[in-house]
């Protein structure tokens, strides 16, 4: 199936001022109407391209990569009490800190609301301009992209890669293929490497990672991202897109007709055909079928056979066709970013035409706003002091010796503050009703909560019968900053006999 | 066998040169993967019988290379899980009562150890929630038979009341009606004297009558003015709380009948530590004096 290699066109004369075409005898590999769902999987031998869309991929390839690996690193001070490692998911103390966000446990809503934001980004993106995340910030497609450009410097580009497999096993071949695989596993410890920064305070676990003192669990958890991202991203590469991933059969229903896809101008392109340099027989179209746009492609297919669903829209075949388009002296994008709707323009005689503003993108950009500004208000008004109080169910409530009744709470007191603070706890709503809260050293005039912490207290609350009206009362609990003044009101109920 | 292969013309797989009618019966082998699993799982179990207890034997069973046995795997994790709480359950057995109840760190494992103790070994008649039955008392309130300090519980903890331990509390009132010791007229009007303490009864007279008995029959114990005495575990019976009923027929009862609850002593059967954790728990749910 891999007999490919690059020939040079025949009719190249050296030195004629413009290069030869490199023509390719490369097969997709994923061609669809030969798969078998049990085929073993063949190596895809992706040539490297060189245009518009390989430089952008080079670029974000840099910047996500370089976002990845620094913002561990990034310091954001937070006052004495707190880390000052800017991005922080603190599992052991339970936070997770975002620059100025920072969020407890009970406020992972806003993790929620920021997949759902992320969600609709993708939504949004995906029907305006395709499978851009897949294309070029993917993880799997930058690392991947990462693996084959390491891949490339030490075997050489397609065909000495095509000739070094075939090749009988020699020091050079060992070398090559050690070189690569060493430089592979390199990257995938250094991408676990990366990854458990996230999770304690980058500068020391960087030192106790190697001084061999830092947590078995750090240890455990680089080794299997080694696994991973050397699997990944050395071997399962476009097997991981086309058969792990769920996106891209998702992504089939955020597309329509109005969305860029790379697309091939079969119209103008049509018959494909080889030629003489310089020459353009009237009976062919725009295609010389040097197929290069199959010898870059990292997924195996053949962008001419139409929307498939192995592409990612990585925009190398526009690339490679491009400078094959430059070459012979025809006019570019004859693979290109294009709407399924403007090929039927360009057919019917129309002019293409992008529309961004559809009902489905108008409605994606509305929930992000939506979501976005719910998120906004709630972290913009949220407080940093947070009252829950459980009444005790059992039992229900205690009647007293002097025949008061007497019901108890749980009051459990958030301080998000930095520093200790200092509470009153009062009650609205209960004619009579008296405090009395569980504890040598607290009592409802001053409640002390420590900073950063959650403290727990058992109060009585004890009322005469003759304030009951029936058997259940309200009951409202004020716990007031005795700094600030801040009150947070939490209501609740009192119970008494029938 | 191999020059005699037949193969199915349609299906083009190998039969078994089984046929019946005309029908022949294919060969498809089981994929290789499942065969290999399957292997791997026999080798397993051979292996597992060697390495682990496996087979029944008349009086025992085989107990496997490493010797490994759930039991003791529990037996290793109480262990364990002792072992963890040993700190705070040294400085408890070492600790007096007072002063667990002021370390707030003792206090809180205290709590949590007293709330499982007294789910198992008392809620039967207090009730999960402490909150008692007729006839067993409500331990949330503020009025205690015996005493609520926590000397006071941890005593009667330890020895019980009406128990078969020598040092258990102990009070006797006398059946005055079974006992004929007062006429039924007179119990009626201690009944009603008693109800008058609180406020809960409703004939004057009757009760003015019963002062007078009840000062000389009652106040031994329950003092002239009914609010009981702790000391002799005589109960208060002027405030709100009735552990048989504050009914008129409930009071009379009492009287004519006595009453003899009975609590067993757990010295013996709950160690040191778990009973200073009963106590403090018992004496944080709010009636604690």
């Amino acid at each position: 199936m891999v007999e490919q290699a690059v020939v040079q066109d025949a009719t190249a004369k050296p030195g004629d001022g413009r290069e030869s075409v490199d023509r390719s005898d490369a097969e997709p590999v994923n061609k669809k109407e030969v798969r078998s769902l049990y085929q073993k999987r063949i190596k895809i031998y992706p040539r490297m391209a060189r245009g518009v869309f390989r430089r952008l991929k080079w670029i974000i390839m840099a910047a996500t990569l370089a976002v990845y690996y620094i913002t561990p690193w990034l310091r954001w001070d937070r006052g004495p009490n707190a880390p000052d490692q800017a991005v922080l998911i603190d599992f052991p103390g339970r936070r997770f800190y975002f620059f100025f966000i920072e969020i407890w446990p009970q406020e992972v809503y806003y993790v929620t609301g920021l997949l759902i934001i992320a969600a609709f980004g993708l939504f949004l993106v995906t029907s305006m301009a395709g499978r851009v995340w897949c294309g070029y910030t993917c993880p799997q497609t930058v690392w991947t992209d990462l693996f084959i450009a390491v891949e490339r410097y030490c075997q050489g580009d397609r065909a000495s890669r095509i000739r070094l497999d075939k090749a009988p096993w020699s020091a050079n071949k060992i070398a090559r293929k050690a070189a690569t695989h060493i430089s592979w596993l390199i990257i995938g410890a250094g991408t676990g490497g990366a990854w458990v920064f996230y999770f304690a305070d980058a500068p020391t676990l960087a030192v106790d990672l190697v001084t061999f003192s830092a947590p078995t669990i750090a240890y455990i958890t680089i080794a299997v991202m080694t696994f991973t991202t050397y699997l990944l991203g050395g071997f399962a590469r476009e097997q991981v897109c086309t058969y792990m991933c769920p996106w891209p059969r998702i992504q089939g229903g955020l597309l329509d007709e109005e969305s860029l896809v790379i697309s091939y101008n079969e119209d103008r392109g049509e018959p494909r055909g080889a030629r003489k340099k310089g020459t353009h027989p009237t009976a062919l179209g725009d295609c010389v079928a040097c197929n290069q746009c199959v010898a870059v492609c990292p997924m195996g297919i053949d962008i001419r056979d139409g929307q498939q669903l192995e592409c990612i829209t990585c925009a190398l075949c526009i690339d490679a066709c491009n400078t094959v388009m430059a070459k012979v002296g025809l006019p570019p994008n004859l693979i290109a970013y294009d709407t399924l709707a403007n090929v039927e323009r360009v057919r019917e005689g129309a002019k293409p035409r992008l529309r961004l503003i559809r009902p489905r993108t108008v409605i994606y950009s509305g929930l992000i706003v939506l979501v976005g500004a719910i998120m906004l208000f709630t972290l913009i008004t949220r407080s940093d002091l947070d009252v829950s109080i459980l009444r005790d169910r059992n039992p229900l409530f205690v009647t007293l010796s002097d025949g008061s009744i007497r019901n108890g709470y749980t009051v459990k007191i958030i301080n998000k503050q930095h520093a200790p603070r200092h509470f009153t706890l009062a009650l609205e709503g209960l004619s009579g009703a008296a405090i009395d809260i569980v504890g040598a050293d607290v009592t409802a005039e001053d409640i002390l909560v420590g900073p950063d912490n959650l403290e727990s207290f058992r109060v009585f609350v004890a009322a005469p019968r003759s304030a009951l009206e029936g058997s259940s009362n309200d009951l409202r609990f004020l716990v007031i900053d005795q700094d600030s003044g801040t009150q947070v009101t939490y209501d609740s109920v009192f119970r008494g006999p029938e | 066998m191999a020059d005699n292969k037949e193969v199915d013309q349609v299906s083009g797989t190998e039969t078994t040169g089984h046929e019946w009618d005309g029908i022949k019966e294919l060969n498809t082998p089981l994929p290789r993967w499942w065969l290999w699993s399957f292997y791997a799982c026999c080798i397993w179990a051979l292996a597992y019988w060697i390495v682990m207890p496996a087979w029944p034997l008349v009086s025992s069973y085989t107990t496997g290379v490493i010797g490994y046995s759930s039991r003791a795997q529990l037996a290793e994790s109480v262990a364990a899980a002792r072992a963890a709480q040993s700190s705070y359950l040294d400085r408890i057995e070492s600790a007096s009562l007072e002063q667990i109840a002021q370390d707030s760190e003792l206090l809180n494992f205290s709590l949590a150890g007293g709330r499982s103790a007294f789910a198992v070994n008392c809620s039967q008649c207090h009730g999960s929630g402490a909150a008692g039955f007729k006839g067993f008392p409500n331990l949330n309130d503020d009025n205690w038979i015996w005493g609520g300090t926590l000397e006071a519980i941890g005593q009667t903890i330890h020895y019980g009341i009406r128990s078969d331990h020598d040092e258990t509390r102990l009070s006797d009132m006398p059946a005055f009606g079974s006992d004929e010791i007062l006429p039924r007229e007179d119990i009626n009007d201690v009944a009603e004297f008693v109800l008058s303490l609180s406020s809960s009864g409703s004939d004057a007279e009757a009760a003015g009558r019963g002062e007078v008995i009840f000062a000389e029959q009652c106040a031994a114990c329950h003092m002239e003015d009914g609010t009981g005495n702790q000391e002799l575990g005589a109960p208060n019976l002027s405030d709100a709380i009735w552990l048989y009923g504050g009914e008129k027929t409930d009071v009379v009862e009492t009287i004519a009948r006595s009453r003899a609850g009975m609590m067993p002593a757990w010295t013996d059967r709950l160690d040191e530590t778990t009973i200073k954790q009963l106590t403090v728990y018992v004496h944080s749910l709010g009636g604690g004096e």
